[in-house]
């Protein structure tokens, strides 16, 4: 009846679930009960028996069962309100990794280098918050056993944070269709006492980390130019995780999907004290995972330890 | 040889159906209750195909590792939700049983733009040309419900017909609303006032509520679709600076409070039959009938509970759980008010109570489970698994098609002049309840272990409940094709039918000859008593 139970929220969400199935069932059997009681107390035993009183009903009554299961309803409401915003709202201090869906597979990056295709190796008794990104249409990152699922958008990055707690393999499945081979979109979830997650990573790295390859691509693609040799861009040190004042006068916070929107379409939020339409416009020139990489470049270029970032 | 001209076969008074046996008769008629019946034998068709479609699902789902190439699995869920939302379910009873009884229900000739109504069968069948096409040609693949941008840009099947067959037959079931509406309030007869409405016309005036209020939206979101499908305008698709989750807050803006005008009609049905089979009326009438409204007016806030893992804002998603919470508060006491009323009555079991007690029991558990999917923690690990699946087809099959085959068999002898047979009816009752929740049953515990939705394979471990879910679906289909094969029977062959055969109460009952004639009415009714006035009371005062 319940799936493997692998991370801090599983237990959680399965009391609610008990109490929502207790409640069902405490409902259904009243109503079953009635039902069947009137249904076999009232039936018709001849067909003259004579026609019932009208009854109308009463105001008290529709009141009363109105009320009460509402009530408990509220209660449903406030639990899953609450659960759902500890769910969805990662803890400073995240372990980051980096997920990108892509028709039919999930490419999974470490900010140490290490990369795999629809595996992803945790560790148990840290908070991990996975920045989810999508190079085609929508999918959703589903881990039943943590009971947790998010929706993976393109255009957008979506977080997904979990801590897990029992070591184990657990199934990884695309939840939101994505075209022919949707149920083949599934992998595994690799949960590891803190030690062997060590372990493995050691093993697995590829010489490379994620922000080393991000400052290649800094190169590559010519930000270097602008964002350092001719100060035409600004500088790029410090702005993660910091306020940022913009020329139409408002001031957001610097975030990942803030430089997402920044390197692809940066005429939408100027930075103040600099031109629009210089900054050449990089839709559609990165793939998913080359901006990962330059966003992990330029949070690394921050040095005071950045807010967390909901 | 001598030949003997076979007698005429009765002396029947001139009804709706004997007055002209010609094809033109049909194809350009004006009554209602003719329109209603090119409507059933419409519908019928669209749910023999859908359900051939979920049959092959069922099959596919036998084995782990599927039967059919992925891309044909995902057609066959494609088509089977198409047609059954679009083409049987949105005009099920409004259509057929609503567009028969709804004008003789308060006493009206006819509806109020008898032309219009023919109209709107021809652009439901114009749309379902479409959509049959869109399968004739090689089928959809996005499910029915058209996600951006896999709908707009990478589906590479026959996604602009089926948009194409759902739009055009959007407008039939804005037509017929609009036909209700205005039909309800100019056309009742005199004494019908609006306390006197029978909860059947209730809960199709708030069905039409919606169908003329919400189905535009969804018009316009397919027109968007199209318009980036074709000229990649750039609305939903992000690489052309779109926004896809934008896509479904249009489509559930519209197909939310569509799951309500599938289950409206079906309260009003089971209000029905409830009351004449416990010989008494709805206990709180009042509060069945403003529960329709409010389901009608709360459904429109409640779309953004499909969007809670989809990004979207947390504080939205609070907002839209409550209110979903409340939309459960009218449904509640519709049950409620149901199981109120047989207390103290006098209940027989015929078919057509069986089928409502199962809607009741069907309906709660459907209801029931639209709670855990509206408390937002259970919802994120439970949306799109199979969960989902099993709580809509406790509301949309166990409740609607329920009432649809209940009030089928309640009016079949005010449709048709004739009796159906009573033990073959109650038997196929008892094998759809029984094949619907070995189906159905087994998915809720498939979805909170963790199979989504839309997969043509899944793991091992979720084999077992899979073959229980099949065999429960050929359960289910044996139980579909009885009453089809019964009715047709009866219909030529059944006893013929006194003009009130359950002594229910309601103008099509008392004041209407059975089959109708083409006017409904031989006196103009008059009406002079509150509805369901089974105890024969005298009405004091205000009601
Ligand atoms: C031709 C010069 C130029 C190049 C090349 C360039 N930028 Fe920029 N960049 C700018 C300018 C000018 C701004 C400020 C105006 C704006 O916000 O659009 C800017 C702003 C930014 C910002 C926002 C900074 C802040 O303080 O909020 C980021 C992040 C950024 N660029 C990253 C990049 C990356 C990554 C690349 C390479 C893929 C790149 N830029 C290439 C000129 C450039
Ligand atoms: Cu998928
Ligand atoms: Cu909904």
């Amino acid at each position: 009846m319940f799936p493997a139970a692998a991370s801090t929220a599983a237990p959680q969400v399965d009391a609610l679930y008990v109490y929502l199935v207790l409640l069902s069932v405490v409902m259904t059997t009243l109503i079953f009960i009635a039902i069947g009681f009137f249904a076999y107390k009232y039936r018709r035993r001849s067909p003259d028996d004579p026609m019932p009183r009208a009854i109308h009903g009463s105001i008290p009554i529709e009141l009363t069962w109105s009320v009460i299961p509402f009530l408990f309803m509220l209660v449903m409401f406030a639990w899953g309100t609450k659960l759902y915003f500890e769910n969805y709202t990662p803890p400073r201090n995240t372990l980051d990794i980096y997920v990108v869906g892509k028709q039919w597979m999930w490419k999974v990056q470490y900010p140490d280098g290490q990369r795999e295709i629809n595996e992803l190796h945790v560790p148990t008794g840290r908070p991990v918050k996975l920045t989810l990104a999508s190079e085609d249409v929508i999918h959703s990152f589903y881990i039943p056993a943590f009971r947790l699922k998010h929706d993976v958008v393109p255009g957008s990055y979506q977080t997904y944070w979990f801590q897990a707690t029992e070591p184990g393999r657990y199934h990884l499945f695309c939840a939101e269709y994505c075209g022919t081979n949707h149920s083949r979109m599934i992998g595994w979830v690799d949960v590891m006492d803190p030690v062997s997650y060590q372990n493995w990573l050691a093993g697995g790295a590829t010489g490379a980390t994620m922000s080393q390859l991000g400052e290649k691509l800094f190169e590559k693609y010519g930000c270097v130019t602008c964002h350092v040799t001719n100060h035409n861009g600004p500088p790029l040190n410090n702005v993660f995780g910091h306020p940022v004042q913009l020329a139409d006068g408002r001031t957001v916070l610097a975030d990942e999907p803030f430089l997402r929107e920044s390197i692809l379409n940066p005429n939408a939020k100027v930075v103040k004290g600099y031109k629009p339409n210089v900054m050449p416009v990089y839709q559609g020139q990165i793939d998913e995972e080359g901006l990962l990489q330059l966003i992990v470049y330029i949070k690394s270029l921050s040095q005071t330890n950045p807010q967390a970032i909901p | 040889m001598s030949t003997t001209l076979p007698l005429p076969e009765t002396t029947e008074r001139p009804n709706y159906l004997n007055v002209d046996y010609s094809w033109k008769s049909w194809l350009f008629t004006t009554d209602h209750k003719r329109i209603a019946l090119l409507y059933l034998f419409s519908i019928t068709a669209f749910f023999l195909v859908g359900a051939v479609f979920a049959g092959l699902m069922r099959l596919n789902l036998l084995f782990p590792d599927g039967l059919f190439e992925h891309d044909t699995y995902n057609k066959f869920f494609t088509m089977h939700g198409v047609i059954m939302v679009f083409f049987f379910l949105v005009p099920s009873i409004p259509a057929t049983l609503g567009n028969f009884l709804l004008p003789i229900m308060i006493g009206a000739r006819d509806l109020a733009f008898p032309r219009i109504n023919l109209l709107s069968w021809y652009i439901y069948i114009a749309g379902g040309v479409f959509a049959v096409l869109a399968i004739v040609k090689g089928g959809v693949d996005t499910g029915w419900t058209f996600y951006a941008p896999f709908s707009t840009t990478y589906s590479n099947t026959h996604v602009i017909l089926a948009a194409i067959g759902v739009f055009i037959s959007g407008f039939s079931s804005i037509l017929t609303g609009l036909n209700f509406i205005v039909t309800v309030h100019k056309m009742r007869a005199p004494g019908m006032t609006w306390s006197r409405l029978p909860l059947f016309v209730w809960a199709h005036y708030a069905t039409s509520l919606i169908q003329v209020l919400g189905t535009p939206v969804v018009a316009i979101t397919i027109v968007l679709l199209m318009l980036e499908r074709i000229l990649h305008a750039g609305i939903f698709d992000p690489n052309l600076g779109g926004d896809p989750v934008l896509f479904q807050h249009l489509f559930w803006f519209y197909s939310h409070p569509a799951v309500y005008i599938m289950i409206l009609p079906g309260m009003g049905v089971v209000s029905e039959i409830i009351a004449c089979y416990s010989r008494k009326g709805i206990f709180g009438y009042g509060f069945v009938a403003f529960s329709s409204v409010a389901i009608a007016v709360l459904g429109f806030m409640v779309w953004g509970h499909h969007l809670f893992v989809a990004g979207q804002s947390m504080y939205a998603s609070m907002v839209f759980s409550f209110i979903s919470f409340l939309v459960a508060v009218p449904s509640a006491i519709k049950v409620f008010n149901w199981t109120a009323t047989m207390y103290k009555g006098s209940i027989t079991f015929d078919t057509p109570m069986l089928y409502a007690l199962g809607f009741i029991g069907l309906f709660t558990i459907g209801g029931l489970t639209g709670l855990f999917l509206a408390t937002m923690a259970i919802d994120v690990h439970l949306t799109d698994t199979y969960f989902v699946i099993a709580h809509f087809h406790y509301v949309m099959v166990g409740g609607m098609v329920l009432a649809f085959l209940g009030g089928i068999h309640f009016w079949f002898p005010k449709m048709t002049g004739r009796l159906y047979p009573e033990m073959w009816a109650r038997l196929a009752a008892a094998i759809i309840f029984v094949g619907f929740n070995l189906t159905f049953f087994p998915q809720f515990i498939l979805g909170y272990l963790g199979m989504p939705r839309r997969y043509a394979t899944y793991a091992q471990e979720f084999q077992v409940l899979h073959v229980l879910s099949t065999a429960g679906a050929s359960i289910l289909g044996v139980g579909y094709l009885l009453p089809l094969i019964y009715l047709t029977w009866a219909w030529r062959k059944g006893e013929r039918s006194p003009q009130n055969p359950w002594q229910a109460k309601g103008l099509e009952w008392e004041q209407s000859p059975t089959p109708p004639p083409t006017f409904n009415f031989d006196v103009p009714p008059v009406v002079t008593e509150r509805p369901y006035n089974y105890s024969e009371e005298v009405e004091v005062g205000g009601y």
